[in-house]
């Protein structure tokens, strides 16, 4: 019986072995450890043996049965394994075929560059106001300290509606409109983001309608170094630390004293280049002290309150950072414009 | 103002400072200067030469054959100059000389006659057109006064003249005078200003017999003061005036008209010189011009004048519109011999109508328009009388026939050190301050830390604390001043709600696949009527019109964001790109009355338009073109993250396809729309298939909830289950979704179409929607019977409302 057993195992090993295919595999599963296998017959034909015999043939024939499940099964994983890798060499891409486009828009330049600016100055711990694009004379011109006939209202040629109401031309108005909402009642910390419009003909230079930001900061005891220090965080952060500011005495109604903010020119770093026109500056921004008429005609007593205003364009300062040749190409959407800006 | 620096140094030394140290540090202290121009561009070896004689060329019509003399030889010089005669002095460039161009002059032979130089026009010595007087183009230049023969013509011609271009700002008229420009470079410079000789040597013939003034107008004109100037020749006037003039833009004329025009520049007082003889009466009446009233002036255009307009007249007739322009009857001409010379204080307010009503903007009345200094009036009229007597051989009559109502007072204002250094954030000592005034020129009593400090006339801009705070920092120099931060509250900043939501609606949006626009707000009258929501279109009484647009391009302001971005996809078509998505944020503007009276109503509109295809073919992807589904999809996704529930209604609206367009509601809250423009208006457009939205973001952010919540984790399954219903295609998905939510029982959370089907296998008219419902128990997980019984109570219902049956 012995003999017989060993035999088994011996020849269901090799044909285990032998075999090419999990279906050979199986064939040899069936045949030696099937309900009909010539194990299941010893173990069936135990009855026969003398007693003492029958638990060593009984031990004997189940650890061959194990064997040869056990070789089945390494073999049917090596073979599984083999088909398995035939099947992935099918499956083989073109790794360098394009990929599946994605359709994802991005943002406007002046979107960006305005949003950036809030976030700065909100960091400075600015609020971001809003105001009318259409407004009145009031808050256009005579809050600010424009009456009619001033002769700075030339610098403004604008679009009337009527005599009272015109598109406003700057965004200071939302200064005046600020301050008068509180009435002198707290400080005014704000910023002013917003569409303006002048009658300009369109050309590279020029457009009828543009961007600006307006800021005002109205406090008791502020004083001229504070401008000259927050638009100095302010233009560091924005352009860039190396870039140098400078403060120029100018005019506007509003401020007193007044200031043009210029700033290093990137290209020659000060020496002068066509860029800057040779001075070594690029105006950027205009400012000043708030004036005390346009204080007081808001209900702020200029005895004790004073403050600074400054007021930037946007279209301009792209056109700065980014060598933007043309001022209408922020309104005509070319989509091969505006993509540029998309990337990060 | 172009300012020569040669005649800058009349007034004050520049020594030590180049053109372009000077033009960095006034800039620097206030007036921009936008550049350093030259008169001439520069040449070597040029002398004054004296023609001894000029004769023909032997040998060509055209040209002459000069003896020159150059003071230490004769040089023979063949000329072809018009104007070239014997007698005349002359700028010669002799051989060796260097014109500009690097031009070298040599010794040549012209039709074989020798020539040893070059007699030079203004040209040719390399002045800028733009200084030309208006003949000088036509020949050689010819000095008309005492010149020395052989001597360089650089310094009689100016060539060397370095002109400063300021770009004023219109609190500066001070600047508009040569004088005004000496005290801001003295005061910037800190060194003496040196006024103009004003003395003037009169006859006991007295001006007051010959002229009376009357003054009508007393409030447009508080001064009004005239010279009488007889025995005038009329004739060149000196070089270095004509010189001064050119460096500054102003073509010199004649002497008398010269005289005039240097001293406006010279002072920022105009003057004006009639012919005497041709005035027409003894007495000047300044008045309102009455209506229809008209005046032939310098230039030989007949205007018609307004009672808004104010005139000098001989009693009868205008002879001058007030500070604009003068009338050319009285013009002074070459037979002149006697001048009544005016110098006048008009209201800035009245020459302005009169410049901008006859659109003559003159170097008049642009300094009347800013007020000119009163103390300044009659010293200038002085000023010219001493030059006409000096330059045109006038005769001087004694006294000034004058109206004088002028108020000639100086402001005083009183600063204190603490005050200015609060305010500038500086510490700056009283007597540093002291310093500036000094420099400035401004009289003063220091009185400790206070200063009493009277402001003089020519600083019109200066008339309170603020104004003195900005002349002590722009000496001071801005670039002193400290940098700090603000001391006050220190709050920190945030979006608004409304700010923050704008910016996650852009940012969604982008996401979506669509890129921002900027487009204009104003559009022409017929697109401002275009595309208008329905909400929108029933509270408008109008559209808002400019009262005198630039062009009908942009001429009324737009109720709509949608025709522009249309115009924005046609400008992109037009450029080959086919494939479009694009949204803008903006504001749209609503008439509140048929008459615009008060500001339109200002709402923040939320718009898209999507047109050609969305997916592009690509070797893995099948193209797609965009349908009213893609756009309704970026919306969904949109209120699905704004937590509102929208509902989409067919609606008729004019440009709009008539059956793929919906009207959008939120709570029964009319907010937008969305569909297919209408072939027509898409043709209008040169567009193809166009999809557009259009929302009302302002009701958008006010509805918002934002208050924080959690909503748990699930943690028992749902079950789903799916049913396809056949039903008449009249049947929306919108009716038999409302129905199934309302028959579902309680557990039913969710109905939503996944497909639709028609053709093949159904009647026609009949569609079948295949749609999927989920049910869902917070508490625990539901039953299949629980489901079962809601399935049927829905069948039977679906069937009863809309005769809806179960597709086998
Ligand atoms: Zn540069």
């Amino acid at each position: 019986m012995k003999e017989k057993l060993t035999a088994l195992q011996n020849e269901a090993l090799e044909q285990v072995e032998q075999a090419q295919s999990l279906a050979d595999v199986e064939k040899v599963r069936v045949a030696y450890l099937g309900k009909k296998g010539p194990i299941t017959e010893v173990l069936r034909g135990m009855g026969k043996l003398a007693p003492e015999e029958r638990p060593v043939i009984g031990e004997l024939a189940n650890k061959v049965r194990a064997a040869i499940a056990d070789a089945i099964e390494t073999e049917k994983r090596i073979l599984e394994e083999a088909a398995l890798n035939e099947q992935l060499k099918t499956e083989t891409i073109d790794v360098t075929l394009p990929g599946r486009p994605v359709q994802v828009g991005g943002p406007h330049l002046l979107t960006q560059l305005i949003e950036e600016i809030e976030d700065l100055f909100i960091g400075m711990g600015f609020e971001v106001r809003e105001g009318p694009e259409v407004e009145t004379d009031y808050y256009n011109f005579e809050a600010l300290n424009i009456p009619k006939d001033h002769p700075a209202r030339d610098m403004q040629d604008s679009f009337y509606i009527t005599e009272e109401l015109l598109l406003r031309t700057h965004t200071s108005p939302v200064q005046a409109r600020t301050m008068g909402e509180y009435q002198g009642s707290k400080p005014v910390k704000m910023i002013c983001p917003g569409k303006v419009y002048r009658r300009d003909s369109d050309d590279a230079t020029h457009s009828h309608q543009f961007t600006q930001v307006e800021g005002l900061y109205v406090d008791k005891n502020v004083r001229m170094s504070d401008l000259k220090g927050v638009l100095n965080q302010f233009a560091k952060q924005f352009f860039g630390p190396e870039r140098e500011i400078r403060l120029r005495p100018s005019f506007f109604p509003f401020t007193e004293p007044s200031v043009e903010m210029d700033i290093s020119c990137k290209v020659c770093k000060g020496k002068g280049c066509s860029v800057c026109k040779q001075t070594g500056w690029i105006e950027i921004l205009g400012g000043g002290m708030v004036h005390p008429k346009v204080l007081e005609m808001a209900g702020y007593d200029p005895e004790v309150y004073s403050g600074f205003a400054f007021g930037m364009g946007p279209d301009r300062i792209a056109i700065l950072k980014y060598g933007v040749d043309d001022i209408r190409h922020f309104y005509t959407n070319d989509r091969r414009f505006l993509e540029q800006y998309h990337e990060a | 103002m172009q300012v020569s620096l040669n005649w800058l140094k009349k007034y004050v030394d520049l020594d030590g400072y180049t053109p372009d140290e000077l033009a960095s540090l006034i800039t620097k202290a206030g007036i921009e200067v936008d550049g350093v121009a030259y008169f001439a561009e520069k040449s070597t070896g040029v002398v004054v030469g004296s023609i001894e004689s000029c004769e023909q060329h032997p040998n060509a019509d055209k040209l002459k054959l000069c003896q020159v003399d150059v003071g230490d030889e004769t040089l023979q010089i063949v000329c072809g100059a018009p104007n070239v005669a014997a007698g005349q002095k002359v700028a010669v460039a002799k051989p060796g000389a260097v014109l500009p161009g690097n031009f070298k002059i040599k010794k040549t032979k012209l039709r074989g006659e020798e020539s040893q130089g070059m007699i030079c026009s203004l040209d040719e010595l390399g002045v800028k057109e733009a200084y030309l007087p208006k003949d000088a183009a036509d020949g050689i230049h010819v000095f008309s006064d005492q010149v020395e023969v052989g001597a360089d013509v650089t310094d009689y011609l100016n060539l060397d003249d370095a002109i400063l271009e300021f770009d004023l700002t219109p609190n500066r008229a001070d600047a508009l005078s040569m004088i005004g420009v000496a005290y801001e470079v003295a005061a910037i410079l800190g060194r003496d200003v040196r006024l103009p000789e004003e003395s003037v040597e009169t006859i006991a013939e007295k001006a007051t017999d010959h002229v009376t003034i009357k003054v009508e107008a007393r409030e447009d004109n508080p001064y009004y003061g005239a010279f009488v100037i007889k025995d005038i020749k009329v004739g060149p006037a000196p070089q270095w005036m004509q010189n001064h003039l050119m460096a500054a833009g102003i073509r010199p004329i004649n002497n008398v008209v010269d005289i005039t025009n240097f001293v406006l520049l010279e002072y920022g007082q105009p003057l004006h010189a009639f012919d005497f003889d041709k005035f027409g009466s003894d007495q000047v009446v300044v008045r309102r011009a009455t209506d229809q009233e008209k005046i032939v002036t310098l230039d030989d255009v007949e205007r018609t004048l307004t009672t808004d307009h104010l005139v000098i007249t001989n009693g009868t007739v205008p002879t001058a519109i007030a500070g604009v322009m003068g009338g050319a009857d009285s013009e002074v001409s070459d037979e002149t011999t006697t001048v009544l010379l005016e110098t006048a204080y008009f209201d800035p307010k009245r020459v302005r109508i009169g410049s901008k009503d006859h659109q003559l903007r003159s170097e008049s009345s642009s300094r009347f328009e800013k007020g000119v200094d009163p103390n300044r009036v009659r010293k200038a009229g002085q000023r010219a009388a001493r030059l006409l007597a000096e330059y045109a051989n006038g005769t001087v009559l004694s006294g000034i026939s004058e109206f004088d109502e002028l108020d000639r007072s100086e402001k005083q204002i009183t600063v204190t050190v603490e005050r200015i250094n609060n305010r500038l954030g500086t510490e700056i000592e009283a007597s540093e301050i002291a310093v500036i005034f000094e420099k400035l020129r401004f009289q003063f009593v220091q009185d400790g830390d206070t200063f009493h400090i009277t402001v003089p006339t020519r600083r019109q801009d200066i008339s309170i604390f603020e104004d003195i705070l900005e002349e002590v920092a722009r000496i001071y120099g801005y670039d002193h001043l400290p940098y700090t931060l603000p001391e006050g509250s220190q709050q920190a900043g945030q979006l608004t709600k409304n700010q923050q939501l704008k910016r996650y609606v852009k940012q969604y949006m982008e996401g979506a696949g669509l890129m921002e626009a900027i487009t204009y707000s104003l559009t022409t009258d017929d697109r401002a009527k275009l595309l208008i929501s329905p909400e929108v279109e029933a509270v408008s009484k109008s559209a808002v019109r400019l009262s005198r647009p630039m062009t009908e391009e942009h001429s009324t302001l737009r109720q709509s964001l949608l025709p522009e971005m249309l115009h924005t996809l046609s400008y992109n078509v037009a450029r080959k790109e086919q494939n479009l998505g694009y949204y803008e944020i903006g504001n749209i503007f609503i008439g509140k009355e048929e008459v615009v009276k008060t500001q339109p109503k200002e709402k923040l509109r939320l718009s898209g338009a999507i047109t050609g295809k969305w997916l592009t073919h690509e070797w893995q992807q099948e193209a797609k073109s965009v349908d009213f589904y893609l756009a309704k999809g970026i919306l969904d996704e949109l209120f699905t993250r704004l937590k509102v529930t929208p509902t989409y209604k067919q609606i008729e609206m004019k440009q709009m396809h008539p059956g793929r367009t919906a009207q959008i509601f939120i709570d029964d809250v009319a907010i937008g729309f969305i569909g297919q423009v209408h072939p027509l208006v898409e043709k209008d457009f040169d567009l193809k298939e166009t999809y557009v939205f259009d929302l009302d973001l302002d009701h958008l952010f006010a509805i918002h909830d934002d208050e924080p919540s959690f909503t748990k984790i699930p943690r028992y399954p749902s079950i789903k289950r799916d049913v396809a219903l056949i039903v008449d295609e009249s049947v929306t998905a919108a009716d038999l979704e409302a129905t199934i939510i309302e028959a579902g029982g309680e557990w039913l959370q969710n109905v939503h179409v996944f497909d639709v089907y028609q053709g093949e296998h159904l009647e026609e008219s009949k569609k079948s929607l295949a749609l999927s419902l989920l049910y869902f128990n917070p508490e625990r997980t539901l039953k299949d019977e629980e489901v079962e019984a809601s399935y049927e109570v829905i069948l039977e219902k679906v069937k009863a409302e809309h005769d809806a049956v179960l597709r086998a």
